[in-house]
């Protein structure tokens, strides 16, 4: 019961955070809403005893991601009026939209159900000397090991081309070229002069 | 106790919540990033809940994958985002016209 409970109080800051996200008149105040978001998702995902996706996601999101997003969002001289207006133009189209998904979810779980599975069961707490973390790992480093390295090649090739693009060439700058270094030769640099052997007044 | 019908609403909820964002924001391109993390996480809701619901760890694991995939898109995504200003001074969805799309 006290599950529930928890469970509602979670809900509803998640989804009035996500409402913050999507209506806040600063970008900055939609990032922290959107942190809000994240932390209260986290603390559901935890309710339902997936813990190590709950710290991964708070680690991940909230400390990762989103620090990104406000460091970009504070870098940039944006005008912000003119991103906001227009706001209500489509409003109503949105608004539509959001609710047709909603009810045909709600009425397709609430009302006609999900085949076999009982939208109506709870989770079944796992024992206490249960890790979710140690039944995670053991998935991950065997059956899905391949997978798992080829996130790893995603992440690096992610980080290679963030700093790819963002990389800027100044001209007059004096910085070193490890390749024309190593492919320098002696006689590009050196010039051996021979001088004739003088007497000794 | 919490049931697999709560979480399935409140995913939907969440996940309309961020179409509705793409509609309003459809300028700011911050905004339209930031929406598309909430539906990535309205989703790994859903694979989290039926994860612990049929006992199967592999929804959890694909959760993994597209926490990976969805950090590695905002980096990317906001790194094209800081080129787009530096060249454009602007972040409009609009003034991105240079393919006449």
């Amino acid at each position: 019961m006290l599950a529930l409970i928890l469970f509602y109080i979670f809900a509803t800051f998640l989804v009035a955070g996500a409402f913050g996200v999507i209506t806040a008149r600063n970008p900055v105040y939609s990032a922290l809403f959107l942190v809000f978001s994240f932390i209260n998702s986290a603390a559901i995902w935890l309710l339902i005893e997936a813990e190590f996706l709950a710290i991964v996601l708070v680690l991940v999101y909230v400390g990762a991601v989103m620090v990104l997003f406000l460091f970009v969002v504070m870098m940039l001289d944006i005008n912000l009026a003119e991103l906001r207006s227009g706001f209500t133009r489509f409003a109503w189209l949105g608004w539509l939209t959001a609710l047709a998904v909603i009810a045909e979810i709600i009425g397709v779980v609430w009302r006609h159900g999900l085949g076999a599975i009982d939208v109506n069961t709870d989770f079944a707490s796992e024992p206490a000397n249960y890790s979710n973390t140690l039944q995670l790992g053991k998935v991950l480093y065997t059956r899905y090991a391949y997978p798992f390295e080829l996130a790893a090649v995603l992440l690096v090739v992610a980080l290679v081309a963030a700093i790819a693009l963002t990389l800027r060439h100044r001209p007059g700058l004096k910085s070193q070229d490890a390749s024309r270094q190593v492919a320098v030769r002696a006689r590009d640099r050196l010039r051996i002069v021979k001088t004739p052997a003088e007497k000794r007044p | 106790m919490i049931t697999l019908g709560d979480i399935l609403t409140l995913s939907a909820i969440l996940f309309a919540l961020a179409v509705a964002g793409i509609f309003l924001n459809r300028k700011n391109v911050i905004l339209l990033l930031m929406c598309v993390e909430l539906l990535l996480l309205a989703a790994n809701f859903n694979f989290i809940a039926f994860s612990r619901m049929l006992g199967n760890l592999t929804g959890q694991v694909f959760v993994f994958f597209v926490l990976t995939v969805a950090a590695a898109e905002s980096a990317i995504g906001l790194a094209i985002l800081v080129v787009l200003f530096r060249e454009r001074r602007s972040i409009n969805v609009e003034d991105m016209n240079t393919l006449k799309g």
